[in-house]
């Protein structure tokens, strides 16, 4: 143990920078939503019952490409935007109800936008939950923006742990098999720990293409990459 | 990724040095106790994982009634014909030498004050921390008509095993041109794509051996998870085979007949010469049992899986409510991993890390066209939020489907090695 005191007090920091920085801006209160729809309540419905008003209902918007609802009279250049690929999301959303007219210009939606970044996150959680939940359809949109991808490069300049590494391995060998098999997925055990961060990176950002490697590694900071290299490469020992 | 005060101070005491167990143990015994109820995906593994990594500090006792383990995933192939019953049976032979005590019976009651599982056989076990994962039981009277007894005329098939060989052989012996009819579940429930992939099976097996049978699916839901892959897939392998009767015509409202073998959907009649009656879902009868359930489920804290009803119970999989994850075994391993690190942590010491999930659901909708849909998760204070994810494409090349289809093989032999050893 005499080793680890000094790398794991770095690792413990580099957590609550995250947890600090993320928790305000990324995930909004749905219950304060509420009350700020409330502004948005004069035109659009939400929830078990909900119908056209002067806005169209607001029920399963997220992952719904704009102006999509085919009982509903759009704007035209709503309808543009729609053709044009425009699809409701968080950030869309975000970026829709901070200025309206900054994403369909001829909008018939005469609101001059939420203001106050706090407030769209509070709003945006809570039209989220008239969603698809992804509990039950899992291909549903996400209920949280990521944390972890808006780690300081500052912080990130560590030794791998190995023990955290063979923690965050947990994930790997649920498919890739500790023991080395190779049928369907590839073995990921004694592989040199430099091809090891290389591959990981390359899946981070996006140059390899699979699916799910690109969303496991874009989830894992440069410092758990090092730790599952550690891990892996103490295997090798 | 937030932080909790139990993370904190596992990671202190690491970082301190100290390997003394932080928790001080009710009756002075020396080793802590940890009571894992049910071997399914999330008992196994989170059993598995804290027999081996504390090396003996920790005795691990599972409680699971059946000698062999069928896994529910990759059970629809075996319907389809692409696997044997044999390939998804599994003994607890290499969990015991692994250093866990496998108990074979059933648990039936649970004394929180006392910290002790009480067994069908008579015997009373104690704990330190107990592990519930007894995966899902059905809410009576969900399908008006069916209940247990009725199970041979309409299987489930939804808890693997006697169940789904019962199944194949109503299937492999149904009359030419006959009708097999599923009665799909509400939300939530174990395996989003689950029924789905079992109407693909289904229909690849009818039309190998009974082209002229038909397939009609009453659903109380408006849509449900792979929905555009699904559809694309059963248009193109099975072309005006699967009559799939959502929630908007009446897909809700059904009642069964077992004795006349009849299903009557939205006031019609049909006669089944095959129905597969998949009931609304509650959490394994244990978790009721020891009080940890709020309505069907039970409520956990993201950051261990802990219940919110008790600090020494934690549940796993599908008997718990943790939020975006959807009820699979993928999931159920995934947070058993969480569960263990933090329940080791506050045994022995051990480091504890920030809870990480994530979960892959492959399907096969016919020979080797697979299709996945997958996330990463994090635990917030209100539950396990999903924050990443993806979905195959409709219209995916040959080669890629066969990937993904060969890829999902080895993530069985990958889990299944993971969860049993």
């Amino acid at each position: 143990m005499a080793s680890v005191p000094a790398r794991h007090i770095t690792t413990l920091a580099a957590c609550l920078v995250w947890a600090g920085s993320g928790a305000s801006a990324q995930t909004g209160d749905a219950e304060a939503g509420e009350a700020v729809f409330s502004k948005c309540a004069g035109c659009h419905s939400v929830g078990p019952g909900a119908k056209h008003r002067i806005g169209p209902l607001l029920n399963g918007l997220f992952g719904r490409r704009a102006a999509s609802l085919e009982d509903f009279r759009y704007s035209r250049s709503f309808r543009r935007v729609g053709a044009g690929g425009l699809e409701w999301h968080a950030d869309t959303l975000d970026a829709f109800l901070e200025n309206p007219r900054a994403l369909a210009s001829g909008t018939r939606m005469s609101f001059r936008g939420l203001k106050d970044a706090q407030d769209r996150a509070n709003v945006i959680a809570y039209l989220r939950g008239f969603s698809d939940d992804p509990s039950d359809i899992p291909e549903a949109d996400p209920t949280r923006q990521g944390s972890e991808r808006d780690l300081d490069p500052a912080i990130l300049a560590l030794v791998g742990d190995p023990d955290y590494g063979a923690y965050l391995s947990g994930e790997c060998i649920t498919c890739h098999q500790a023991a080395g098999g190779d049928d369907g997925i590839p073995s990921i055990v004694l592989w040199p720990q430099e091809d090891f961060v290389t591959a990981m990176h390359a899946y981070k950002n996006k140059t390899r293409k699979h699916p799910v490697m690109q969303m496991v590694a874009g989830r894992l900071g440069d410092e758990e990459i090092a730790a599952l290299a550690a891990y892996f490469g103490q295997l090798q020992e | 990724m937030t932080l909790d005060r139990r993370t904190f101070l596992g990671t202190s005491a690491a970082a301190a040095g100290t390997l003394a167990a932080p928790q001080v143990l009710a009756d002075g015994h020396a080793k802590p106790r940890v009571v894992v109820v049910g071997g399914g995906a999330g008992g196994a593994t989170a059993a598995r994982y804290i027999a081996r990594d504390s090396k003996g500090e920790i005795s691990v006792t599972l409680i699971e009634p059946t000698r062999m383990y069928y896994t529910c995933f990759f059970s629809n192939l075996y319907l389809g014909g692409f696997k044997e019953i044999g390939d998804i049976g599994h003994s607890y032979g290499a969990l015991a030498a692994g250093g866990v005590n496998v108990v074979h019976d059933w648990a039936v009651g649970v004394d929180r004050d006392a910290r002790t599982v009480a067994l069908a056989g008579g015997a009373t076990v104690p704990y330190d921390k107990l592990i519930l994962s007894p995966g899902i039981d059905f809410v009576e009277g969900a399908v008006e008509g069916w209940d247990l007894s009725a199970q041979n005329a309409m299987p489930h098939a939804y808890k693997a095993g006697s169940q789904s060989e019962l199944l194949k052989a109503q299937l492999m012996a149904m009359p030419e041109g006959g009708t097999f009819v599923m009665v799909a579940p509400p939300n939530p429930f174990r395996c989003p794509p689950g029924p789905y992939e079992r109407v693909s099976m289904v229909a690849h097996l009818l039309r190998t051996n009974n082209p002229t049978a038909k397939i009609i699916v009453a659903d109380p839901k408006p849509k449900f998870s792979k929905m555009a892959l699904f559809q694309e897939g059963w248009a193109d392998h099975y072309p005006g085979m699967i009559d799939w009767i959502g929630e908007d015509f009446g897909g809700g409202n059904v009642s069964v007949d077992p004795g006349a073998m009849t299903v009557t959907i939205d006031g019609e009649e049909t006669k089944a010469d095959v129905c597969n009656v998949i009931p609304a879902m509650k959490a394994g009868r244990i978790a009721g049992l020891a009080g940890v359930t709020e309505g069907n489920w039970a409520p956990v804290n993201a950051a261990d899986m802990s219940s919110r009803a008790d600090p020494d119970i934690h549940v796993l999989g599908d008997s718990s409510q943790q939020g975006d994850m959807p009820k699979s075994g993928f999931s159920a391993n995934s947070q058993a991993k969480v569960c263990a690190n933090a329940v080791r942590g506050a045994l022995t010491g051990s480091k504890v890390f920030p809870a990480r999930f994530s979960n892959t659901c492959w399907s096969l909708i016919a020979p080797n066209d697979g299709v996945k849909v997958g996330a990463t998760y994090e635990a917030t204070p209100e539950k396990i939020a999903k924050i990443d994810g993806f979905i195959s494409a409709t219209g995916e090349s040959a080669e890629l489907r066969k990937a993904t289809y060969e890829e999902s093989e080895g993530w069985y032999t990958g889990i299944t090695t993971d969860m049993l050893g």
